[in-house]
Parts: structure tokens; C-alpha cells; sequence
């Protein structure tokens, strides 16, 4: 299965969702609220002026017969209502008449001017209202009434709404995660789905996995047949590659064996004749060695040594052929074990040479080791060769840093070369000195070469004309 | 030392002449005869065909077979050699031009006793019969083949 992120598509959609209800409902209840709350104020205050008007016009005969007393019994009466404050009459020319208090140490508030033209005036101070009408009797201003009221109701109303609001958000929330979650899901499945698909493709090479189709229309849909089709043109690729793979192999291998036939005959057939050339050559000089000039003699030598040269080029090439098709077994080889073999056997085949080796131990590489073994035949064989000439030689095989890794060398001091011809060194049947300086085929390097690159490595020289050379080689 | 003659199997004019004048020239006296192909070789072993009524009780010292052969070649010549009582002891040393590992694997799992490679100049071949000559024809002992 494959892990669910945790950004999912679910919580990414609970969220939205969440943010999305929330701001809504925050406006919608404001809304609401706020409007309620305007209009219920007013109410408050329709209902205060009533009160007033009421109160006010019962005090008009108090106030024409100048009746004190009876003006406060009258806005006495304002006692009943428990969120009025303060009431005060006042006389046409605006001096306290009558006078209700609710608490003993209230004062009374300042009065709301009226404007001309008008009968009420009312402010919002201190969390009350106050409410300032006119009496008029017949039609003329005989005093006017005040009253200050608490604003009591309408805070426990909007604390109502406060509650309300709060549950209906905490529900109308919980509902909205559900719900986006759940929807989250559905969503998610079928990439999930896909995902898991891709992941087991990719991970088993199992090309015939197909997702299952939905029946709905829609995005996810489309992303779904589109994959199947995807893959259904993956699967057929593959198999037309596998196909291509395998007829390819078949003809590699069906070359190889002809190759290989080729090699046998080559083995058998091309050195028979040159075993009679030299025979009978041999035979002709020794049968009429007498009636031979010096000349005859000399020419029948070199049919003797061209042949013999004939026969050492199969052998070459022949190893050359047999050393590309050979099958590599690939293991940790001791070069530096394989070396000093490699020179203890030259010294034995020829121990009157003055020669110094220089073997560190410890060299390692990762290859074929019956391979290897022919390129240091070869390496090493060369540097003992063209160090021939000299009294004393230096053979040195050692390893050097090159490129982030290590590369192999084998640097004598003899004959070296002239780099101008580098490129032609690793060529088959390629010489840069004649055959009666050094004897030789010309194939050892080529040798070396094919082996070095089936290695999947690099081998190249450096040299001076009679200072020596140096071969190196990657693995 | 035994007399008994040699057997040269070889299908190649001049490897035959090459190898007769080898044998002469290290002095080897012992009778050499020589089969062309394997059918002779066989013809001979066993006393059929062109050597009908050869005294079969008299086996070769050593057999020099080359693998190449028409009609029937050396290895199976060896094989039909190898399982025969009266040609299973015969020592055989085969004489051939390749060095490959399969022939030589081949040859001395089919029961051979040596295996040579021709060489290609003249004077190591001579030297190799001399010494093929000196360990076979001299130094030594073949089982006994001569029923009492």
C-alpha cells in the first residue's frame, strides 16, 4: 500500500471546508445579529418613548396646576419596569418638576437637547439609553419628561444569540468534517489507486496490471482510462522489446558458433600446409645440402622463416579471437601476486638479464582473472623485450590515482617508443619497430586492448624513443 | 625392447612423409605402417578389410593418430580401440594440429595416452618424434599382448 501523505486530498478539502463554513457562518450570524441588535434597540427605544409620552401626558394636569406631588407619583410609576433608572420632569421652562430615582446615589443624567421642529431626542451613554420628550398640552410645550433605561434586556438577548450562535457553528462544523472527509476520500481512493498501480509496476515490471474503471464521468475518470491505456501500450512495447531481445541474442549466439567453427578450421587447416612448407624445405637442404650455393641456402632459410612467422600470426590472432568470445568470470584478482609470477617466470626463461623489478604488494582488481593474466603476460612480456638491449633495466608495475580512481602501469626504462605513432600502438599486427630489432607479432597490445575494454576499462601509453615507456590501464 | 611396428594414422601426404622422414631420421628401425584414413586404422587393428589375415595377436608398440580423418575419424577410432580387450591396452598418442580444449579433453577422456601438438617448423617436430620415439619405443613397457 502505499503511505498516505499527510497532506491528503481529505484533510486538504476538510480544511477548505472548514474555513469556508466558518467565514460564512461568522457573516451570516453577524449579520444577523447585528441587525437584531439595531432593530431591538430601537424597539427598546419605540417602547421608551411610549412609556414617556404615556407617563408625560399623565403629568400634564399636574404640571398646569403646578402639582408636584402628583407628578411624582406618576413618574414614581416608573418603578414597576425594573430597568428603568431615572425619570424627571421638567417644567416649560426646563426646571426639575418631579423626579424618579431607581438607586439612591443615581444621578440624572444631563438632557438630550430636542431639536426645533421636533418632539424626542435620545442618546446611547454608558451602556443606557436616554430619552428626552416634550408634554405639550393643547398644543403648546408645558414641560418635558426624561427617562434613562438600562440595556439590560438587550444584553441577555444577544448572550442568547452568543449561545445559540456558538452550538449551531460547533454542530453545523463537525458536520462539515465529516462530510469533507468523507468526500476527501472518495476523491483520493481512485489516485490512490492509480498510485498503487504505478507503484507495483514500476516495482514488480508486472505490466498487465490495469486500474479498475469507475462508471462516473469526470477528471478522474478520464486520469483512469488514460493510465490503463498507458499501460497497455507499456505492456505491448515491452513484449515487442523482449521479442526484439531475445531473436537479437539468438543471433548473437548463432554467430559466435561460426565464429568459433571458423576459429577450429583456421586451427586445423592453415597450419597443416605450413608444416609441409618447412618440411620440405628443411628436407630439400639437408637432402642436397652439398649442391646448394650459400645463396640457395639462404633462400630456403627464409621460406623456413616466413613460414614459421606464418604460424606464430595464426597463433595470435587465434588468441585474440578466442580471448573476445571468451565467456568472463569476474572475481577479486591479487595483481600484484599475478605480477610477480608473471616476472619470476620471464627471469627463469632467460636469468642472465640484470633486471630490477618494482612489484608493490597489494594490488587488487575486479576482473577475469585468466584474462588479466594474458594482459600482464603481455605488459610485462613487452617491458622485458625492449629493456632487452639495455645492461640494466627497471620494470615497475605499480598503481597511480587518475580520475577519482585508480589505473595500473607498467613503466620499463628500454627501447620506448616515439609518441608521434601512439594511436597505431593497440592496433592488430601493428609495429613500431622492425622485426629484426624486436621479434614480435604486433598482436600483444591489441591483445590487451580487447581484454582492458571487455573489462569495461581504458588502456593508454606514454613514451620517449630510448627513454623508456609506460602502459596504463583502468579496470 | 619390442619390435613391434608402429601405426602412423594420418590422412596428409606430407605430414606422412614429413613424419616417416622424421622417424628415420632419429634412427627408429621399428616397422612403420600407415593407415589413411580411420576405416584403415580399424581394417588394421582388427584384421578386416585389407588386412584380412593379419596375425591380430601382434599390436602395434604405439599408435600415432591424428584426429582429422575421412571415413571414420580418430576419435572414433579410439572410442571403438578403447572397447576392444584386444585394443584396449594399446598406447595411443595423438598427433594433431589443434590446440584447442575440446579436442584435448575429448582425447584423453576417450582413453588416449598422450596428446602432441604438430608443430609447425620442422626441426621441433623432428625433435618431438625423437622424443616420442624415446619414451614409447624405449623407455617404455607395453601390457603384454601375446596370448600364452
Amino acid at each position: 500500500m502505499v503511505r498516505r501523505p499527510s497532506n491528503s486530498i481529505a484533510s486538504k478539502l476538510t480544511r477548505m471546508n472548514l474555513l469556508v463554513s466558518a467565514i460564512a457562518l461568522v457573516l451570516a450570524c453577524s449579520g444577523f445579529v447585528a441587525y437584531d441588535f439595531v432593530s431591538f434597540r430601537l424597539n427598546i427605544v419605540r417602547d421608551l418613548s411610549m412609556q414617556a409620552q404615556l407617563a408625560g401626558s399623565n403629568s400634564v394636569a399636574a404640571l398646569v396646576f403646578d402639582d408636584a406631588d402628583s407628578a411624582d407619583r406618576t413618574v414614581a410609576a416608573f418603578g414597576v419596569s425594573r430597568n428603568v433608572l431615572a425619570s424627571r420632569i421638567y417644567d416649560a421652562k426646563g426646571q426639575p418638576f418631579a423626579t424618579y430615582l431607581r438607586d439612591r446615589d443615581e444621578k440624572i443624567p444631563a438632557m438630550p437637547q430636542i431639536a426645533a421642529g421636533k418632539d424626542e431626542a435620545y442618546r446611547f451613554e454608558g451602556g443606557h439609553v436616554i430619552l428626552a420628550h416634550t408634554i405639550l398640552f393643547e398644543g403648546k410645550r408645558s414641560g418635558y419628561i426624561l427617562v434613562e433605561q438600562d440595556m439590560e434586556r438587550i444584553v441577555e438577548r444577544m448572550e442568547n444569540y452568543g449561545e445559540i450562535a456558538a452550538v449551531m457553528l460547533g454542530f453545523s462544523l463537525l458536520v462539515v468534517v465529516f462530510v469533507s472527509r468523507f468526500a476527501g476520500r472518495a476523491i483520493a481512493n481512485p489516485v490512490v489507486e492509480l498510485a498503487d498501480a504505478a507503484r507495483r509496476v514500476s516495482k514488480d515490471k508486472d505490466y498487465s496490471v490495469r486500474v479498475n474503471s469507475t462508471n462516473e464521468e469526470g477528471e478522474l475518470a478520464l486520469l483512469v482510462d488514460t493510465f490503463n491505456q498507458m499501460l497497455e501500450q507499456i505492456q505491448q512495447s515491452h513484449q515487442e522489446l523482449e521479442k526484439r531481445v531475445q531473436e537479437r541474442t539468438a543471433q548473437l549466439v548463432a554467430a559466435n558458433k561460426e565464429l568459433e567453427s571458423f576459429s577450429y578450421s583456421v586451427s586445423h587447416d592453415l597450419r597443416a600446409p605450413l608444416r609441409s612448407i618447412d618440411g620440405f624445405s628443411l628436407a630439400l637442404e639437408e637432402d642436397l645440402g652439398d649442391h646448394l650455393t650459400a645463396q640457395a641456402k639462404n633462400y630456403i632459410q627464409r621460406v623456413r622463416a616466413a613460414t614459421q612467422r606464418m604460424g606464430m600470426l595464426i597463433d595470435d590472432l587465434l588468441n585474440l579471437s578466442r580471448v573476445t568470445r571468451a565467456e568472463m568470470r569476474k572475481e577479486r584478482v591479487d595483481l600484484s601476486g599475478m605480477a610477480k609470477a608473471v616476472a619470476s617466470e620471464l627471469v627463469r626463461a632467460d636469468g642472465e638479464r640484470n633486471v630490477e623489478w618494482v612489484i608493490p604488494d597489494g594490488m587488487e582488481a575486479y576482473g577475469d582473472s585468466r584474462l588479466l593474466r594474458i594482459v600482464l603476460d603481455n605488459l610485462l612480456g613487452n617491458a622485458w623485450k625492449y629493456t632487452s638491449k639495455h645492461d640494466h633495466a627497471r620494470i615497475e608495475f605499480s598503481q597511480e590515482r587518475h580520475n577519482g580512481g585508480y589505473a595500473f602501469y607498467v613503466k620499463d626504462d628500454g627501447a620506448g617508443f616515439d609518441p608521434a605513432y601512439t594511436q597505431r600502438l593497440f592496433g592488430a599486427f601493428q609495429r613500431l619497430h622492425g622485426i629484426t630489432e624486436f621479434s614480435g607479432t604486433g598482436i600483444g597490445l591489441a591483445t590487451v586492448h580487447r581484454i582492458i575494454h571487455r573489462h569495461g576499462g581504458e588502456v593508454w601509453a606514454d613514451g620517449a624513443v630510448e627513454k623508456g615507456a609506460t602502459f596504463y590501464f583502468t579496470i | 625392447m619390442d619390435n613391434e611396428p608402429i601405426l602412423l594414422v594420418e590422412d596428409n601426404p606430407d605430414d606422412e612423409a614429413l613424419t616417416l622422414r622424421a622417424l628415420k631420421k632419429n634412427n627408429i628401425k621399428n616397422e612403420v605402417i600407415v593407415a589413411h584414413d580411420g576405416a584403415e586404422a580399424l581394417g588394421y587393428l582388427f584384421g578386416t578389410g585389407m588386412y584380412a589375415g593379419r596375425d591380430t595377436q601382434v599390436m602395434p608398440q604405439v599408435i600415432l593418430l591424428d584426429l582429422k580423418l575421412p571415413k571414420v575419424d580418430g576419435f572414433e577410432v579410439l572410442r571403438q580401440m578403447r572397447s576392444d580387450p584386444r585394443t584396449k591396452l594399446v598406447p595411443v598418442v595423438i598427433l594433431s594440429s589443434s590446440n584447442e580444449e575440446l579436442d584435448r579433453t575429448a582425447g584423453y577422456d576417450l582413453g588416449a595416452n598422450s596428446y602432441i601438438r604438430k608443430p609447425v617448423e620442422f626441426n621441433d617436430f623432428i625433435e618431438a618424434v625423437r622424443q616420442l620415439g624415446l619414451y614409447w619405443l624405449i623407455l617404455n613397457r607395453t601390457a603384454p599382448t601375446k596370448r600364452p
